[in-house]
């Protein structure tokens, strides 16, 4: 019988950043990241494309022109434009270290994302009790399922922000963390991104 | 370059920004959000007027977004992150741009629509 031994790691080792070529991997990993990204587009484009497509079945039922609050959703707006400054405010703090000017600056990311996120369910929610829920007309399917999948996103954007204030809390700021760092900046401002289009075409256009 | 947009790269890719980097490009976007809120708003406009500007903004300020908070720029580490956003980008206009197209001709045939 031929017997294959397999070394034992040595301690300490993780299984993915191997010192030496931590700035290969490090890019590596951030251009990984980056073609998830670029596949969640396909995501939110087959989302607008749907609304685009039903954006005038309303079934004989509530327009968006009747609900839409435009200085409700410009509140909304600014809460997240203001998240991704703060963002690269974070980011900026974990590139010189500085672990204080980090947390600062992620707690107030996470505070704008955790009211955008109040503001939208508040929104669905005052919808719904008004007479639009997902299952009133085709139009309203497409607006939760286009509004609420990046609702879904920004969630989960907020619960890694968590895991990773632990992770830096445990770890410091190492390169490993940097690395989950700019993964989920990527990730924060391509939100940021989506929201543009959702705030042009589903609010503006919709009350036009 | 690099130093002329304040943009240091490292990463593999991904760059580094600057406090002054992000204050742009905070600037920037809440301008060309503002414009498009305050247009629909106040009203009144010619709409095709209106539907061009919101257009031109959204655009002009995703364009804003990846050169100011994701730090894209021509440099060759972010080859691969151009090309492969350039063919999502086309992608996303077939998916959505097809999508219209087509059902709007479908229900143009169904004499749907009245």
């Amino acid at each position: 019988m031929n017997q294959m031994s397999i070394p034992s790691p040595e301690p300490g080792y993780t299984g993915y950043v191997d010192k030496e070529h931590h700035h290969d991997m490090a890019g590596d990993t951030l251009l990984g990241f980056w073609i998830y990204i670029m596949s969640d587009c396909i995501l939110f484009a087959t989302l607008f494309a749907t609304y685009a497509v039903l954006s005038t079945s309303f079934a004989g039922g509530l327009t968006p022109t009747d609900l839409f609050d435009l200085e409700f959703v410009a509140v909304e707006t600014a809460l997240l434009l203001f998240s991704s400054f703060t963002f690269g405010m974070a980011m900026l703090g974990a590139q010189q270290q500085r672990m204080a000017q980090l947390l600062l600056w992620l707690g107030i990311t996470f505070a704008l994302g955790g009211g955008f996120l109040a503001m939208e369910l508040y929104e669905f929610y005052h919808f719904s009790h008004e007479g639009a829920g997902p299952t009133t007309s085709a139009y309203w399917s497409a607006f939760y399922a286009l509004v609420g999948t990046h609702g879904l996103h920004v969630f989960a954007g907020m619960c890694w922000m968590i895991v990773l204030v632990v992770h830096m809390l445990k770890d410091g700021i190492s390169s490993t963390n940097f690395t989950r760092l700019s993964c989920l900046s990527l990730f924060w401002h391509f939100l940021d991104i989506i929201w543009i289009c959702v705030f042009s075409m589903v609010y503006l256009m919709g009350v036009m | 370059m690099a130093t002329q947009n304040q943009t240091v790269t490292t990463h593999g890719g991904a760059a580094h920004g600057s406090a002054r980097e992000y204050l742009w490009g905070l600037f920037w976007s809440v301008l060309l959000t503002v414009v498009p809120f305050a247009m629909v708003m106040v009203g009144g406009f010619d709409t095709g007027l209106t539907l061009a500007v919101i257009l031109l903004c959204a655009v002009a300020q995703v364009f804003v977004q990846l050169v100011f908070f994701l730090h894209m720029n021509n440099s060759s580490e972010q080859t691969w992150n151009t090309v492969s956003a350039v063919f999502i980008v086309l992608i996303v206009a077939i998916v959505v741009l097809g999508s219209i197209w087509i059902m709007n001709h479908l229900n143009h045939n169904m004499l749907m629509g009245h």
